[in-house]
């Protein structure tokens, strides 16, 4: 009887794992951008609606879902530059992997500088 | 018995001549022509343009001055008064819908396998996609900041004085 042959589960490391993260990233920031263009279409409705439904984003709650939507926004970003490079630079492939790794650097330096910026003014009591 | 012969691949065929690839090898010249070539430069194009601008975006809203607490209906009354935001908007919108759409096109290929499945998950796409691009710029260009129904202005619009 034939078996499974043992051992066959692509685990693609840096390559695969990037390439997970850019999909739900991209999903996710593809959801919120639907959103973001009806939220601002409220404008049109009147000012005080535009207003009212804008304030919803002012909570504490929704700084940290902020916070959130641009961490995946500076992956998304930095990763897609990488596979740009990967695609277009005759060493791209051969360096991919520090590329990888130089995108998740410069991700959490803009992540740190954009949470303490972003969260004192949104927690910050106003 | 005859042995199989077995030719390897883009070699010249017995009795084709001139060693040009044969038929079964060409890429080009399917009926779906090369659309999927101009979407894969497309998303890097717009890719890199979208960088710049959705970091500007993030920069001017969240980061400057009093960061989110400055954004109201006077915010974006401010912004799209000024043509160079208008463009700077519209431009963001098309190409963040069209490349987040290319995206999402391409996971639905990937992952439904039936074909009704795959064809109706696109169709509630493009429909989406549709709607919003079309509605976001009608909003950029028809923005008043001055609204008025039935002669009466509405509170919280920035109108000239009479």
């Amino acid at each position: 009887m034939p078996t499974k042959p043992a051992g066959t589960l692509y685990r693609g490391r840096e390559g695969m794992w990037s390439w997970v993260g850019h999909r739900i990233t991209g999903v996710v920031i593809f959801f919120f951008l639907l959103v973001h263009v009806l939220d601002t279409s409220l404008v049109r409705v009147s000012p005080e609606a535009y207003t009212a439904v804008i304030g919803a984003y002012k909570n504490p709650l929704m700084a940290l879902g902020e916070t959130g939507l641009v961490a995946a926004i500076v992956f998304h970003a930095f990763n897609g530059l990488r596979i740009i490079a990967v695609d277009f630079w005759k060493k791209g492939a051969k360096y991919q992997r520090q590329m990888l790794w130089t995108v998740l650097i410069l991700w959490a330096v803009v992540m740190v500088g954009f949470s303490i910026r972003h969260l004192s003014l949104a927690l910050g009591g106003h | 018995m005859s042995a199989t012969e077995i030719q390897s691949p883009r070699s010249k065929a017995p009795g084709v001549g001139s060693g040009r690839i044969a038929p079964q090898y060409r890429r080009s010249g399917t009926s779906k022509g090369n659309f999927e070539m101009l979407a894969w430069l497309f998303m890097r194009l717009s890719g890199v343009v979208l960088v710049v601008l959705i970091f500007g975006h993030l920069t001017v809203n969240l980061l400057v001055g009093e960061g989110i607490h400055a954004i109201d209906f006077g915010f974006v009354a401010g912004k799209w008064a000024d043509p160079f935001w208008q463009i700077w908007d519209l431009a963001m919108l098309w190409l963040a819908m069209l490349h987040g759409t290319n995206g999402v096109r391409t996971i639905i290929n990937d992952y439904a396998e039936k074909d009704a499945t795959r064809m109706w998950l696109k169709v509630v796409l493009y429909a989406a996609t549709t709607v919003i691009i079309i509605l976001g710029t009608l909003v950029i260009f028809t923005f008043d900041p001055c609204p008025v129904v039935n002669g009466v202005q509405l509170p919280g619009g920035f109108c000239p004085a009479p």
